[in-house]
């Protein structure tokens, strides 16, 4: 089936197979940062934007996106840039597999409700699965970024 | 230890953190190829099984099928998946593909093919006669079954382990110390208990992933998500049946490992085919796959024996262990070890007698391998869930009771070697832990308002720093253009930070700031050897190789200086950015002199150093949980995790705080939610993570890290290790706290709310 639709800003045309799911599809257009760590929806490694809400990119076939809006952590360096050195500061990428994903998410959150508190980070991220970091870190981060927003300091 | 540090012991964001938060390509499947062979593997669909006959004619007229493989195809030299130093523990066992299939989800045939579509249309069409055997699913009765898992005449052990296949024997040991019955005759008390703990999943997010090709020397290149890469040319070398020298392997970025990449779990089969096609292949596991044909912790039953004064002085510990190797022995021999050697010592105050015994065997489940713990993690689970029964029993405080028992710095510990503690601050980690999570108000019982219990437990731990007298770590420091360094290591960074802390050491040693120390690795062709980063060996073995690296290298440096500055080398002082006579007389910066060594110089401005420690020191730990309990559902919530771990010096503490915090919440999942339940024809049911529960962010609770450093001679600037004995005290001091809220004994993990709400329903306690 051919599909338009607006990659990362960019408007694009593709030939998809009707079962090519999005994850796959933006892997092979050059959105590496889409990570797969599971078949079931569980994990939130792919995470990305569909008409700016976020969206698991394995449960959404690629051609459900024709005429709509995708956006991955490849179309978002310096909206992410502006915190992950918060997280970065905890060290609290780690392995760092599913920082895409949450990242994404945590953009998602930060537009939706710019000074979320802890408890409201951790309900917003709690489909972001992470195995190394124990979270902590994460909300650290995240609350120091706020922390700085609000006191001027960025 | 009087200077003061510069890069040591401070936060530095980790080198590759910024490109990893912003999701830059840095993984297997990021970096390799997207054209090339897709590879997958067809999985027995029975726990025991031999093949009577396989059909691959339909699968290989499959449009887009490179190859199809089955067992007549492969090299028949057993070998071990298990990434451990030559020779290696455990069994040599495994074919690439075998007649015999041993559990659910062993492979059958390999399928390449030039997409996944093609490669699974092809997997179906392979027809398999099997004739099916009985499985042994059951670990406790796998001992002289007349089922055997390895029955066949070319399995063999390459070290006396014990082991034995005509028995489903993967290896037995018993070690002693003191007139064990005799005391037990003269104590007080003695308790004997058994505990279970489960093969659970590391569920590290990437799961395992191999690239291979044939490079334009006509070498087989590999490139794997993997901890070992020197272990992985040696398995497949074994493997294949051809020579190491063919064979090249390096790792990109990890996404976690956690010791399941300690094991060669996906790089036969690509390598394989590759080497057979002579064309790249990939294969990526699927989580199915990951949870049902990887490498998860060995199943333990520990039983513990403890005999003890009326006041709580544990005279002697008597621990056995039955631990589940699975279909093959990957790791068997070596983590059962750690279930009494990292259990038993940490009672080394007032104990005058201690057995630990084994047996480790076979059974028709997915084989267990590596991860994070090690056995240790089963082993403290029992010792310290049975002192601390032995506290409540005797109307002992359980951290009075630890105070009174446990090792202290300086002590030998019969158990662990005859090692000296010599540095140890358990001492300070259990009273600074009650301290800061305020025991002596947590401890009692509490009830809220709305019917939940509050509850508090304690436990604590020990680990190693490397395998003693086996583990070798290796650094080349080499000097460059403008005065820049670049390190070249083959301990593989799997998300732990250890390329940078490793820097940081570099930039000590050499007075340069860490931005100045570019890392590399790791590459069998490129890197230093190195057995690896697993045992907790990395800061405490690789980077005393650093270090020594680094001694070597500024003496080479001060040479060339010497000949620029026309003077004895005796008078001259390395600077960090300049050589400097000693009277102030003149000076060569090292910019200069790193210029020099490319134009008419004989001295490499490079050095490498290998080291080995005949020691391997223990990190040691308190951890105290506090729990609510709704006695109604069985439901347990973590509501604080106190933690005060010494590692010696602190090389880094961010990253040391974070792996205690990844640590515990691993471990939180291991006690409440991680299950492992096979069904009656050897299939697993938490087979993805929807049913393998692993903790969200909301199940976590709130987390609290101290470090309470001593400081290790032996280890580079002091330090011990980090990586796994955080792990270690969730899992008993959440047993101990349930126990307070329920007057249950939970010795079976994990500790699941309907085991709670049934037995408070018994109790007259629980629910409507």
């Amino acid at each position: 089936m051919e599909i338009t639709l607006t990659l990362n800003n960019k408007k694009i045309t593709a030939d998809v197979p009707p079962d090519t799911i999005l994850l796959d599809f933006l892997r092979e257009r050059g959105c590496p940062s889409v990570k797969c760590g599971c078949e079931t929806s569980s994990c939130g490694l792919c995470t990305v934007l569909l008409d700016e809400k976020p969206v698991l990119s394995c449960s959404v076939l690629a051609v459900r996106t024709d005429g709509r809006s995708v956006t991955t952590l490849e179309g978002l360096q310096d909206e992410a840039a502006e915190f992950v050195g918060f997280i970065a500061d905890q060290g609290a990428e780690q392995c760092g597999f599913c920082n895409p994903g949450y990242v994404m998410n945590t953009i998602a959150l930060l537009r939706e409700n710019p000074d979320p508190s802890d408890d409201e980070v951790r309900a917003y991220l709690a489909g972001n699965l992470c195995r190394c970091s124990g979270y902590e870190g994460q909300t650290r981060g995240i609350r120091a970024f706020l922390d700085a927003r609000r006191a001027g300091k960025l | 230890m009087n200077r003061e540090l510069k890069s040591v012991g401070k936060g530095v964001r980790k080198k590759d953190a910024m490109q990893l938060l912003l999701g830059k390509p840095a993984y297997l499947d990021d970096i390799t190829p997207r054209d090339c062979l897709v590879v997958k593997v067809l999985r027995s669909p029975h726990a025991h099984a031999v093949i009577s006959g396989i059909n691959t004619e339909f699968a290989k007229k499959v449009p887009g099928i490179a190859a199809v493989y089955t067992w007549e195809d492969v090299p028949q030299k057993r070998f071990t998946m298990a990434g451990q130093t030559y020779p290696e523990p455990s069994p040599y066992d495994r074919l690439i593909l075998d007649r015999r299939l041993r559990f659910v989800g062993d492979a059958v045939a390999i399928v390449a093919g030039e997409d996944e579509r093609a490669v699974n249309r092809a997997l179906r069409l392979i027809r398999v006669k099997y004739e099916i055997l009985p499985p042994i699913l059951d670990f406790r009765a796998a001992l002289d079954n007349e089922t055997l898992v390895h029955p066949e005449e070319d399995w063999h052990a390459l070290c006396e382990v014990g082991a034995d296949n005509k028995r489903n024997l993967c290896a037995k040991g018993e070690e002693q110390g003191g007139d064990i019955s005799a005391v037990f005759a003269d104590c007080d008390v003695v308790m004997e208990r058994t505990f279970h703990t489960k093969a659970v999943h590391q569920a590290m997010m990437e799961t395992f992933r191999t690239y291979t090709e044939i490079d334009h020397f006509g070498r087989l290149h590999v490139i794997s998500s993997t901890q070992v890469v020197f272990h992985v040319r040696r398995i497949l070398a074994n493997a294949l049946d051809i020579p190491k020298s063919k064979i090249h392997v390096e790792k990109p970025r990890i996404g976690g490992g956690f010791g399941a990449k300690q094991t060669v779990v996906a790089e036969v089969y690509p390598a394989f085919v590759t080497w057979k096609t002579g064309r790249a292949a990939k294969m990526i596991y699927t989580r199915k796959e990951c949870q049902t044909a990887g490498s998860p912790r060995h199943e333990m039953e520990v039983t513990v024996k403890l005999g003890a004064d009326r006041d709580g002085r544990i005279r002697a510990l008597d621990v056995y262990t039955l631990s589940n190797t699975g279909a093959y022995g990957e790791h068997g021999p070596t983590t059962v070890g750690l279930s009494g050697g990292k259990s038993i010592p940490l009672y080394t105050g007032a104990l005058e007698a201690y057995r630990f015994s084994y047996d480790v065997v076979y059974t028709n489940v997915q084989s267990s391998g590596a991860y994070r713990g090690y056995g240790a993690t089963q082993g403290i689970f029992a010792v310290e869930s049975t002192v601390s029964e032995l506290a409540e029993n005797l109307g002992v405080d359980p951290v009075a009771i630890r105070m009174k028992n446990m090792v202290r710095e300086g002590q030998i510990m019969p158990a662990y070697q005859n090692e000296p503690a010599s540095a140890c601050t358990l001492d300070r980690c259990m009273l600074r832990c009650a301290e800061s999570f305020g025991w002596d108000e947590k401890y009692p019982v509490r009830f809220t308002s709305d019917g939940k219990i509050r509850a508090a437990g304690v436990a604590m731990a020990m680990q190693g720093s490397g395998i003693a007298g086996v583990d070798v770590g290796s650094a080349s420091v080499k000097l460059s253009e403008d005065g820049f360094y670049v390190l070249r290591i083959a301990a593989a960074d799997m998300g732990t930070g250890c390329d940078t802390i490793l820097a940081q050491m570099t930039a000590e040693c050499m007075d340069c700031s860490v931005d100045d120390v570019a890392v590399f690795g790791a590459d069998t062709d490129a890197s230093p050897y190195d057995s690896g980063s697993y045992a907790s060996a990395t800061t405490y073995i690789t980077g005393r190789a650093v270090e020594k690296a680094c001694i070597e290298l500024k003496e080479k440096i001060c040479t060339l200086a010497a000949e620029m500055l026309d003077c004895p080398v005796s008078e001259l002082i390395f600077e960090g950015r300049q050589v400097v006579r000693a009277d102030g007389s003149a000076s060569v910066s090292l910019a200069d002199i790193a210029v020099k060594s490319m134009c008419g110089s004989d001295i490499a401005l490079e050095a490498t150093s290998s080291h080995s420690s005949p020691v391997s020191p223990p990190p040691f730990m308190a951890g105290m949980a506090e729990i609510e309990l709704d006695p109604e559902t069985g439901t347990v919530d973590i509501l604080n995790y106190k933690a005060v771990v010494d590692c010696g010096t602190v090389i880094n503490p961010n990253l040391a705080r974070i792996q205690t915090e990844g640590g515990l919440v691993q471990a939180i999942g291991m006690a409440l939610t991680e299950n492992i339940q096979y069904d009656d024809r050897g299939r697993l049911s938490e087979n993805s993570l929807l049913q393998y529960r692993i903790p969200t962010r909301l199940e976590t609770g709130r987390l609290d890290v101290e470090f309470a450093p001593s400081y290790e001679e032996s280890g580079p600037f002091g330090a011990k290790s980090i990586g796994e004995i955080v792990i270690n005290t969730p899992a008993p001091a959440i047993a101990h706290a349930i126990y307070r809220a329920t007057g249950h004994w939970y010795r079976e993990l994990p500790i699941l709310p309907e085991k709670i709400a049934l037995d408070l329903l018994r109790d007259g306690k629980g629910g409507k």
